[in-house]
């Protein structure tokens, strides 16, 4: 499984692309993450990229035909091809406060699945910085149990206890869990 | 299931040195070997090594360092990329000619100018004639166990030559994957104390290390840096076997995929080697019988292994990420070329030089390569010798 993600430098798309190949890792699978390095610097738009594998990976050139895309900033969706190298099963993900369905219109992306989340808004109310990184991972995992939200939250929690403490941490914790129960879906 | 641990490459690197744990590290921090010099300062900073860390303000410093560590008779590393070994050159060169067993992780990266910080050879390319002992590795794993196993190498009493472990900068350096680290006492009783036959140190057998060596013995110690070489090849499957000893694992000199009934086959270093053998594997399903060399030691180079591995071969692509200017190629495919003169095997051997400041190398351009050698079978001749893939 290839992702692809979406980001402004600062956003955490490096972060949530790492995360999630971690909880993977630690559920049995073979990983990779990547970000794709180039002038980055705070709001500049980024990608990064997730493998996840039952086999040992082998490939080691960029992606380009993913199965899932996540945009962590709307204002990507102006200037960025998102919906680039997308596979006709793909799954587009986009943190906006508008209705999947609308979005798929407004792209005019009839290949595929489309979701949406106003992570900023959760990212705002939960932990009060606008870092939509890790609620975009809640979002993800209820569209597809890449691993369990139980892996997701072990693995953050190992990651940022000690580093954030234990207020942080469950404020992440529950901005993962209100992104996986809000997320609204196209059919 | 193993015990895996998500690092990356560089990370990688910088755990593999935490195991090893040298006496003395002098380094300076370069794009895309940074997260090295910062992950091992942060294991000395948090006492989890013993290690003497010398921050120091270039990397001609660096290799200086390394050389009067190594000459006291300290296990001695350092790491660097691109334009921090081109500034380092002078050095590298006294320290192999001072027969130092330095390590050094190297991060590939593309040589000035125009600036650029992403992958190719170029820089270690240039230092294929330094006498230093040049592993290639494709992932994380290799940067690993090829980190473990060159100490043992620098070290054997008839090599006595620096090595050089490299990695695709940022294409392995920066991606998180999943290491099987081996157990830190296992590894320690691998590598074993250091214990040089002569050091700087010794008032008990005063020496000097590198004076002044003109016409009446410059080129007899030459002469015995070559022997050194010579000896490496001989002595390093010794080092293989004791690595697959301890931990289980097989080493060679080059790593074959899907080699034995092919009919073409690609030769290339490093993280490129992985998307080859996706290639291949999809290549086999169409009934085409593809292949892939890997030669993970390039110093010395394994001759008589490349020329055994190609011999039943209808025809071979050599894949430089370097550029030499020679009009003939680069490196690899040149020494691979000049390997088969005196075979009696005669291939049709053609150079592709790719992935220059660190452009992707996608699938269907490897796809595209094994397409030109099944026309070269066809045609029984080859059309253009160096060729350019993906360049605009």
């Amino acid at each position: 499984m290839e992702i692809r993600w979406h980001g402004r430098g600062g956003q955490g798309a490096k972060t949530a692309a790492q995360l999630l190949a971690e909880a993977a890792m630690e559920s049995g699978d073979y990983i990779q993450a990547f970000p794709e390095y180039g002038p980055e610097r705070a709001g500049a738009p980024i990608k990064s990229f997730t493998r996840i594998s039952k086999n040992p990976i082998n490939i080691h050139c960029g992606v380009t035909n993913p199965d899932i895309v996540v945009v962590i900033d709307p204002t990507l969706l102006e200037s960025v091809d998102v919906t680039k190298g997308l596979t006709n099963e793909g799954l587009l993900l986009i943190n906006i406060a508008k209705p999947a369905a609308e979005i798929k219109k407004v792209l005019n992306f009839d290949k595929g699945k489309v979701a949406t989340v106003d992570a900023t808004s959760i990212a705002l109310d939960t932990l009060k910085l606008p870092m939509p990184n890790l609620p975009m991972l809640g979002a993800l995992l209820k569209l597809n149990p890449i691993v369990t939200l139980e892996a997701l939250e072990s693995k953050i929690k190992k990651k940022f206890l000690e580093k954030i403490g234990e207020e942080k941490t469950n404020a992440n914790l529950e901005g993962v869990k209100r992104a996986y129960e809000e997320v609204n879906v196209s059919e | 299931m193993a015990n895996r641990i998500a690092l990356t490459g560089d990370q990688t690197a910088a755990y593999a040195m935490k195991q090893i744990e040298p006496d003395v590290v002098a380094a300076y921090p370069i794009t895309p070997q940074t997260e090295i010099v910062m992950s091992f300062s942060q294991y000395v900073a948090d006492g989890e090594v013993k290690t003497e860390m010398i921050p120091v303000e270039s990397e001609h410093s660096a290799m200086s360092a390394c050389v009067g560590s190594a000459a006291a008779g300290a296990r001695t590393m350092t790491a660097t990329s691109a334009n921090g070994l081109a500034l380092m050159w002078e050095i590298v060169y006294i320290a192999s000619s001072t027969r130092l067993p330095i390590v050094m992780p190297v991060v590939n990266r593309a040589l000035s100018a125009p600036i650029n910080i992403h992958c190719d050879h170029s820089d270690t390319m240039g230092t294929r004639d330094s006498g230093w002992i040049q592993f290639y590795c494709e992932n994380a794993q290799e940067v690993y166990e090829n980190l473990i196993i060159a100490p043992r190498i620098a070290e054997h009493p008839d090599i006595l030559l620096p090595v050089m472990v490299c990695q695709d900068g940022f294409i392995t350096s920066h991606a998180v994957e999943a290491l099987e680290p081996f157990d830190d006492k296992d590894v320690k009783e691998f590598i074993g104390e250091y214990k040089p036959e002569q050091t700087l140190l010794d008032i008990n057998k005063p020496l000097t290390y590198g004076p002044l060596d003109l016409q009446d013995y410059y080129f007899e110690h030459k002469r015995q840096q070559s022997e050194a070489m010579l000896n490496a090849k001989n002595k390093i499957p010794e080092v293989f076997d004791e690595f697959e000893k301890k931990f289980g694992k097989k080493f060679d000199f080059v790593e074959r995929y899907k080699l034995d009934d092919a009919d073409i086959a690609v030769v290339v270093l490093s993280s490129t080697a992985g998307n080859v053998k996706v290639v291949i594997d999809q290549l086999r399903d169409k009934g085409i019988k593809a292949g892939l060399l890997k030669p993970k030691i390039f110093r010395p180079f394994p001759d008589d292994e490349i020329i055994e591995a190609l011999s039943g071969l209808k025809a071979v692509a050599v894949m430089d990420r370097s550029e030499s200017f020679s009009n003939q190629g680069g490196p690899l495919f040149n020494e691979i070329r000049s390997a088969f003169y005196e075979s009696d095997k005669k291939i049709p051997i053609v150079n592709y030089i790719f992935g220059l400041g660190g452009r992707d190398i996608d699938l269907e351009m490897i796809e595209s390569v094994y397409n030109d050698l099944m026309k070269i079978v066809e045609a029984g001749k080859i059309n253009k010798k160096v060729n350019y893939l993906g360049v605009r």
